[in-house]
């Protein structure tokens, strides 16, 4: 007996279509990977407007596509996309699910996550924005062992959204480590979507077959934790041992002691095979040693003042010149007006704005540079402030200037948002965790 | 021995957490990943990287899929959400690492896989 696993979404704002494409090859689970850690900061924005939000807002077209596998009871979909308010999104989700007319379907909402209540014991400031745990599998485990075919959580880590549907179906141990590992392995594999299957690829991306319909991954999984990574069908996109332990190491920081809530995993442990047609087989994969903590990790966010940004472009020639130039005016003038910047940033794109001091130029003169500016302060209204001097510039700056398209750029303050990690001892949490199970 | 840029040598990818930038790179033969081994060390990475990284640099290896990982910290002006950055999530890093030049036996440049390069119009 296989399990199949199918990598829905990687980020909020990810494709749909290859969403169809896992669908149609038959998965047992698709599970949708919303939350990165700016995505909390991007919800939180969402929640301040409306209490009402905090979720990713794509979600019911997720459950749409998903609806008609669903009702034949062929596929059952995980998310995490309730965000920062997981009632909200299984409330927007029945809603959704009534307004396509469906009955018959058993929905989990699974809170607890959200540790504010308990910021002063845990020591958190008193002004955070939200304080959420990473919650791991067996929450989710829960609502499929109630019959749950829908299940909506809020900040459950990206890998544990997997293993919950491997540990329901084969009967795993909470302390059968190595499978759990295992199954934490696959979920990392699967968890951003096309960035396994061809995406972000630094080899030869541009081999990439049908690189305009990049596919989504699947997991086929054998009752001892090792898996198959594939893709669907006539998809695009490629599935190599190169492309596979690119995202076997994307951001899992120690590779030996890769911290999830339900495992402590060992990445170093494990072997991958390249089986050709798209097909690569991970297994052998062994927990660390010890193989679990006493505390899951959260996030905490606090409010850290506001942004705001101009973004210049000149021609040659000299125009790194003309860009620095540009961006020393506009520091002057906010130092004149009394501006209270915080925080400057210069960028210049065209000479060194991503790789700074690696980058050697030589003698070659750009043809264009574009400068960014960026600067932070405590209070919008001071943001928008410096701002106000880009366009004297039109006529009185450097020769050359131009635009860099339209929409963004404009300098318009926007909030920054600080995001630090915290610990929580484990069994503070589970004491508030609740799944809650609706049949619709 | 022969000096190389490491992106005719390896892969790299590159992401965040936190103000923490972590990357990858990646050999393609056990010779290529002992000569990344000696070569690229975390100091070496650490002041590489100069102005854009505040912090430590630590060194990890996975042998096992011919790779070593950096985790640089204070290395994205203080995290995605916070940062004036425009890469506030470090995707360029692993590029920027491949920018480095190192010297490595002869056999081992010979045997490069990454000269390749993407066809332009």
């Amino acid at each position: 007996m296989t399990v199949r696993l199918g990598g829905g979404q990687g980020f909020y704002g990810d494709g749909h279509g290859p969403v169809d494409d896992l669908l149609a090859a038959g998965v047992d689970y698709l599970v949708c990977e919303a939350l990165a850690e700016l995505t909390l900061a991007i919800l939180q924005k969402d929640r301040q407007r409306d209490e009402s939000l905090g979720y990713t807002r794509d979600l019911p077209l997720y459950l749409q596509q998903a609806m008609p596998y669903i009702l034949d009871g062929r596929t059952r979909f995980i998310t995490n996309a309730g965000g920062i308010n997981p009632v909200a999104a299984g409330r927007a989700v029945i809603g959704a699910a009534r307004s396509l007319g469906v009955s018959g379907v058993k929905v989990a909402t699974v809170v607890g996550d959200d540790v504010r209540s308990s910021a002063s014991q845990l020591g958190l400031p008193d002004d955070a924005l939200f304080a959420s745990a990473y919650l791991g599998a067996r929450p989710i485990v829960e609502a499929l062992d109630a019959g749950a075919q829908v299940v909506i959580t809020g900040r459950v880590a990206d890998a544990s959204l997997f293993l919950a549907p491997l540990v329901h179906e084969f009967g795993w141990a909470w302390d059968d480590w190595d499978r759990l590992a295992a199954g934490i392995v696959v979920g990392h594999l699967l968890e951003c979507s096309g960035q396994v299957t061809g995406g972000n690829y630094s080899g030869r991306w541009w081999e990439n077959p049908d690189p305009t319909r990049i596919a989504f991954p699947l997991a086929d999984v054998e009752p001892d934790g090792s898996a198959v990574i594939s893709k669907p069908q006539e998809t695009g996109g490629m599935v190599t041992f190169d492309t596979v332990r690119e995202q076997l190491l994307y951001e899992v920081h120690d590779p030996a002691h890769y911290f999830s809530p339900d495992v402590v995993a060992d990445f170093t442990s494990l072997t991958l095979d390249d089986l050709g047609d798209d097909r690569v087989r991970v297994s052998g994969v062994r927990a660390a040693s010890p193989p679990s903590t006493d505390t899951y990790k959260g996030l905490v966010c606090t409010p850290a003042g506001y942004a705001g940004e101009a973004r210049l472009a000149y021609s040659w020639p000299d125009a790194e010149a003309k860009a620095r130039a540009a961006l020393a005016f506009l520091r002057k003038r906010a130092e004149e007006n009394g501006v209270p910047v915080e925080e400057w940033r210069e960028e210049y794109f065209g000479v060194n704005a991503f790789g700074g001091p690696t980058v050697d130029n030589g003698d070659c003169e750009p043809p264009e540079v574009i400068g960014r500016l960026a600067w932070r302060t405590a209070d919008r209204d001071s943001a928008g402030r410096v701002v106000g001097e880009v366009g004297v510039l039109g006529l009185s700056g450097p020769p050359t200037i131009s635009g860099t398209g339209r929409g963004r750029g404009d300098g318009r303050p926007s909030q920054l948002l600080a995001v630090e990690p915290f610990y929580v001892d484990k069994k503070l949490v589970d004491d508030q965790v609740r799944v809650e199970v609706e049949e619709i | 021995m022969a000096r190389i840029q490491l992106r005719d040598l390896c892969g790299a990818r590159s992401g965040d957490k936190g103000d923490i930038s972590d990357l990858s790179l990646f050999a393609d033969d056990e010779a290529a990943y002992e000569a990344l081994l000696s070569e690229v060390t975390a100091e070496r990475v650490k002041a590489h990287f100069g102005e854009l990284v505040d912090g430590d640099v630590e060194r990890y290896e996975a042998r096992n899929v011919l790779a070593l990982k950096f985790v640089m910290h204070g290395a994205l002006g203080g995290g995605a959400p916070r940062s004036l950055r425009a890469d506030n999530l470090g995707k360029t890093h692993g590029a920027t690492l491949l920018r480095m030049w190192v010297d490595v036996p002869d056999d081992v440049a010979a045997n490069a896989k990454r000269r390749e390069r993407p066809p332009t119009p």
